[in-house]
């Protein structure tokens, strides 16, 4: 009774298996993960901009005359299920690479998958540094600057502040944990005369907010760091702003200059913290405006930061299988290791020593103008410029 | 001073919101028995709801309006679903209603981000209650102190329209004896429609009063779903006191819990129920459920083993299925080794749930444990694979042993919430022990070795040990063991009488249980090169539970069909499909209305009466079915 049905399944996953497997070969194919559904805030912006980028590069004449397909599938925000996804990308659908991702788990879990079954792996938006560093193997690159570098960053704007209590509010997982790692080691280093005086860690996704709050006021810092986003931030923000907790404070924040999380607090957008983000309104560069102008006319919406990874992850990967001109993971690391091109951020290069993109960010404070939450004053911070020293690099990654 | 009073008065206002979700899902549970997961889907689309209302219509009416209005719309939303859906299986065996609520919550999270888009979305803040008020150099939101007087207000006008009308009185009844009303003449369909519509709009307007001080997003429901029922278990099923006193005291442990241990809040409520339930086993305020009437037998249908033609069927399927790899391409046989792993999982459910009568909702612990089990003896301790698989369910083993004495000595609703507290502790452990288990970030290459890393031979592999852990578990079903536990379930006090030591079978079944799925986490963490928390978590948890229902819980080989089934279904639609919560959701939906028994229950009723006119006559075969 049972068993038939065993193999009633099998037959139709293995005829689906076979009608996938047939490949035209006047195409190259790009596997690409990300959560879709559970994080449609960061991903709808970001399928836009790779859409836009496969569009631009296939208007351009495609890959060595091959046209560019991607590939798109959901993981559910669960890392077993990027796997099958990736495990689907790369058996039947026979793809050249796999890109994407956003949460650090699973951005580690498909690289390495990537790393076992000898696949390249372009990680978009995960930002943990294991994934270049404790973690890092050979077939993984990343895009987007990593924790230690947005920390770096946002480390030489605190410094300059006269504040010496510090609180901290992170979200309790590994994201979280190791931003504010990272930024009290790098704090401490420039700052030895600086003081931890309270620490928060509201689960993700459930941050109580009133008592946090409460908390955090009472241990009486002068400054605080804060490393939440999406909606624990507008709790956060909300609860802060009616008890006065960031009155007469310092803030300096992760991420909170990003369309995604600082759209959403509109007229209540706090003042003065320093941010890392994404001001699309403020950047004046040719690169930049071609990129937006393009964006505009085709969504007639404005790009967020995801549609910045989303687009240059894709073409990224153009420019990888352009210069490799092959589909072979060797061939296509040899190309990538070293291999610089332009972005709407400025030109970028994929580091040979620890397969990091020198993708920076821009570095400013939080303002309120015609109720909406702008960054003003906001400066591009180079990404080679908030890496450690080359030796220092060498230890952090597993030897070959 | 001042901040501890101001501590606890943030306490009080966190607790506000979280009394009325709970007091809606107590109400509906206390007179309809339904576990309604969808409780959390309410919340949400309350909030959505009075979002939209709010930002169309201005003004102090615009917006105390909108937020009623929101919760009455979203309470003939409640009334429709009832009606159309649950009067429906009202009749399907206990946690089948699980099973559609819990297809409606997926099905709400996609239609959420299609109507109102996918940012997170700010409401407004009520009019006259914007700003703070300064108590000795502290401030509070003086919208805290609206709820804070909002829920004794919520709390006194349910009790009046519980001790002081008739409809109330029905209530009470039916939360005591339903049975028993229903014999009284009392229209019990009006009267479940009508506690259901009070239900939801306790929780949409709970929803709903969020706007001011929260984001609206479509991960509303799953962040509030667990906790209401953390804080409806501890405060007692059906006591709407108890919601409050358990609400009030999860808050406040949590305001001045960080104060302390700023990591606690991950686990807090879980440690709470854990040791609520553990010293009260019926909650602080709910009384003993009272012994089922149903004479076993009438409704539980009798199994029987498989016939040797069956017998012969099954092991045709089975070589069948190992013929795959013949024709198959590595993506399938790598969707087929993992679906045979689920088989495993969901088999050893529905050991501990259909023979044993105890729903665990928090088995994915024991087949997380046997996940990492396998990851601490491969990559710590360096050993080979075969001696890792063999020992690594070992944790499962031990961790099914530990909190497995103390889940069975309760039954019912409170033996599943136990059971998830655990699973959430063994996950918060996971999670924040860093150092060992990588948090969140996992322990990754957990590879398998030379001989079993193609797809084929690991296709093999887990496929033969998905046969033996469900031969194995089928025989254990019909041996004497397998009877005592049926007893058990049946009838605790004739099995009692008659010599059988309950408690420590149902524990021995639970050991078992958890052990299986250690073997089935195992092979996972092979499978996937990788363990992460998510493998022990809620999510997981569930999907077991559904594959149960879903293949049929009063069956033998429900739980193996049903894996089969959701398994492929949700690898096939989230790879072809953006909607897939709402495919899936959907596709959950129909299955409960068409196969109100599970798939297999509604094929094995179908076949009997098939047969029944030339064996027996129509009336003794109708009631007396047996099911493979």
């Amino acid at each position: 009774m049972r068993r038939r049905h065993v193999l009633g399944a099998g037959l139709a996953i293995a005829v689906a298996g076979m009608a996938g497997s047939a490949m035209a070969q006047s195409e190259i194919k790009i596997g690409e993960i990300n959560s879709y559904s559970l994080l449609p805030a960061f991903t709808e912006p970001y399928r836009k901009g790779w859409q836009l980028a496969v569009e631009e590069v296939n208007a351009a004449g495609g890959i060595n005359g091959k046209k560019l397909v991607v590939i798109s599938k959901d993981d559910g925000g669960k890392p077993a299920d990027a796997q099958t996804a990736a495990n689907e990308l790369v058996s039947s659908e026979n793809v050249a690479m796999l890109a994407g991702t956003f949460l650090s788990n699973i951005g580690l879990a498909v690289s390495d998958f990537a790393n076992q079954k000898k696949v390249f792996f372009l990680a978009a938006e995960p930002l943990t540094d294991a994934i270049t560093w404790s973690k890092g193997n050979r077939y993984t690159f990343r895009l987007r600057p990593s924790n230690y570098m947005q920390a770096a960053m946002l480390v030489e704007e605190a410094a300059k502040l006269p504040a010496k209590r510090w609180a901290t509010i992170a979200p309790n997982y590994e994201y979280g944990q190791s931003a504010v790692a990272v930024f009290k080691k790098l704090m401490s280093e420039k700052r030895p005369d600086i003081q931890w005086v309270d620490e928060q860690w509201p689960p993700q996704g459930k941050i109580d907010a009133g008592p946090v709050v409460q908390a955090v006021a009472a241990a009486n810092p002068e400054a605080i760091l804060n490393v939440t986003f999406g909606a624990d931030l507008v709790k956060l923000v909300r609860e802060g702003n009616t008890r006065g907790l960031f009155k007469g404070r310092s803030v300096v924040s992760f991420l909170t200059g990003e369309p995604e999380y600082l759209d959403p607090l509109k007229d209540e957008t706090p003042e003065g913290w320093i941010v890392t983000g994404y001001p699309w309104y403020d950047i004046k560069t040719p690169d930049h405006d071609k990129f937006l102008k393009a964006y505009q006319a085709k969504y007639n919406d404005y790009p967020r930061l995801g549609s910045i990874v989303g687009y240059q992850t894709i073409k990224a990967a153009a420019a990888i299988l352009a210069k490799a001109n092959s589909t072979d993971p060797e061939k296509l690391i040899a190309a990538t290791e070293g291999l610089s091109m332009p972005s709407p951020f400025g030109e970028i290069t994929f580091r040979k020593i620890d397969h990091q993109s020198t993708l920076g960010a821009y570095v400013g404070k939080t303002a309120l103008k015609d109720g909406k939450g702008v960054m003003v004053n906001s400066v591009y911070r180079k990404g080679a410029d908030y890496l450690p020293g080359d030796a220092e690099v060498a230890k952090l990654r597993p030897k070959e | 001073m001042a901040f501890y009073f101001v501590q606890f008065l943030t306490g009080l206002a966190s607790a506000a919101s979280l009394f009325l979700v709970a007091s809606g899902l107590s109400i509906i549970f206390g007179v309809t028995r339904i576990v309604n997961f969808a409780h959390g889907a309410f919340y949400m689309l309350g909030a959505y709801m009075a979002f939209t209302l709010t930002e169309r219509f201005s003004g102090a009416l615009g917006f105390w309006g909108g937020i009623v209005v929101a919760a009455l719309i979203v309470a003939a939303i409640g009334v429709l679903v009832e009606m159309v859906l649950l009067r429906r299986i009202y009749h399907a065996p206990e946690l089948f209603q699980l099973l559609a609520t819990f297809g409606l919550t997926l099905m709400v999270q996609d239609i959420v981000v299609l109507i109102w888009g996918p940012d997170d979305l700010l409401g407004r803040r009520a009019p006259g209650f914007r700003g703070a008020v300064d108590f000795f150099g502290q401030n509070i939101p003086s919208y805290d102190l609206f709820l804070i007087a909002l829920s004794p207000v919520v709390l006194g006008v349910l009790w009046l329209l519980f001790q002081r009308t008739r409809w109330g009185v029905l209530v009470r009844a039916a939360t005591q004896d339903r049975d028993m009303v229903a014999a009284l003449g009392v229209n019990q369909k009006w009267l479940f429609t009508s506690v259901f519509a009070l239900g939801v709009f306790l929780a949409a307007l709970g929803g709903a009063l969020q706007i001011p001080r929260d984001a609206v997003h479509h991960a509303l429901d799953l962040r509030i779903i667990v906790e209401v029922f953390v804080v409806v278990v501890i405060g007692g099923l059906g006591s709407i006191i108890g919601a409050f006193v358990a609400a009030v005291l999860v808050s406040e442990l949590n305001a001045f819990g960080i104060l302390i241990f700023p990591k606690i809040s991950i686990i807090l409520v879980f440690l709470v129920m854990a040791v609520v339930l553990i010293v009260r086993p019926w909650g602080l305020f709910g009384k003993p459920e009272a012994a089922a009437r149903r004479t076993p037998g009438l409704t539980v249908n009798p199994w029987r083993p498989l016939t040797s033609g069956e017998r012969l069927m099954s092991l045709g399927a089975l070589v069948l299925a190992a013929m795959l790899p013949l024709f198959a391409g590595n993506y399938a046989l790598t969707v087929g080794s993992e679906i045979a792993i689920y088989v495993i999982f969901a088999a050893s459910l529905h050991f501990l749930m259909s023979v044993g009568g105890l729903a665990s909702f928090g088995h994915a612990a024991y087949f997380g444990l046997g996940a990492y089990g396998v990851a601490f003896l491969a990559k710590a301790a360096g050993l080979p694979m075969i001696v890792s698989l063999l020992l690594g369910p070992l944790l499962g083993l031990l961790g099914a042993a530990v909190f497995g004495f103390f889940a069975v000595q309760l039954s019912g609703v409170y033996f599943a919430m136990l059971t998830l507290a655990f699973a959430q502790i063994v996950w918060s452990i996971a999670f924040q022990w860093v150092a060992v288990t990588g948090g969140d970030n996992g322990i990754l290459g957990v590879w398998p070795d030379k001989w079993a890393a193609g797809p084929a031979s690991f296709y093999w592999l887990s496929l033969a040990i998905a046969a033996l852990a469900v031969t194995v578990l089928r025989v254990i079903v019909f041996s004497p063991f397998g009877f005592a536990l049926r007893a058990t379930r049946d009838s605790p006090l004739r099995s009692e009488a008659i010599g059988i030591n309950g408690k420590r079978v149902q524990w021995t079944a639970f050991v078992i249980s958890g052990t299986v799925a250690g073997i089935g986490g195992a092979l996972f963490a092979y499978l996937k090169g990788s363990v992460f928390p998510d493998s022990l978590g809620i999510s997981l948890s569930v999907d077991a539970l559904v594959m149960v229902l879903l293949g049929g819980v009063e069956t033998v080989s429900g739980a193996v069909i049903g894996a089969i089934v959701f398994k492929a279904a949700n690898i096939w639609l989230v790879s072809q499909t953006d909607l897939s919560k709402l495919v899936l959701g959907g596709f959950i939906v129909l299955m409960v209305v068409a196969f109100p028994k599970g798939i297999v229950g509604t094929l094995e009723t179908i076949r009997n009466r098939w047969r029944s006119p030339d064996t027996k006559s129509a009336l003794l075969a109708s009631r007396i079915e047996t099911a493979e």
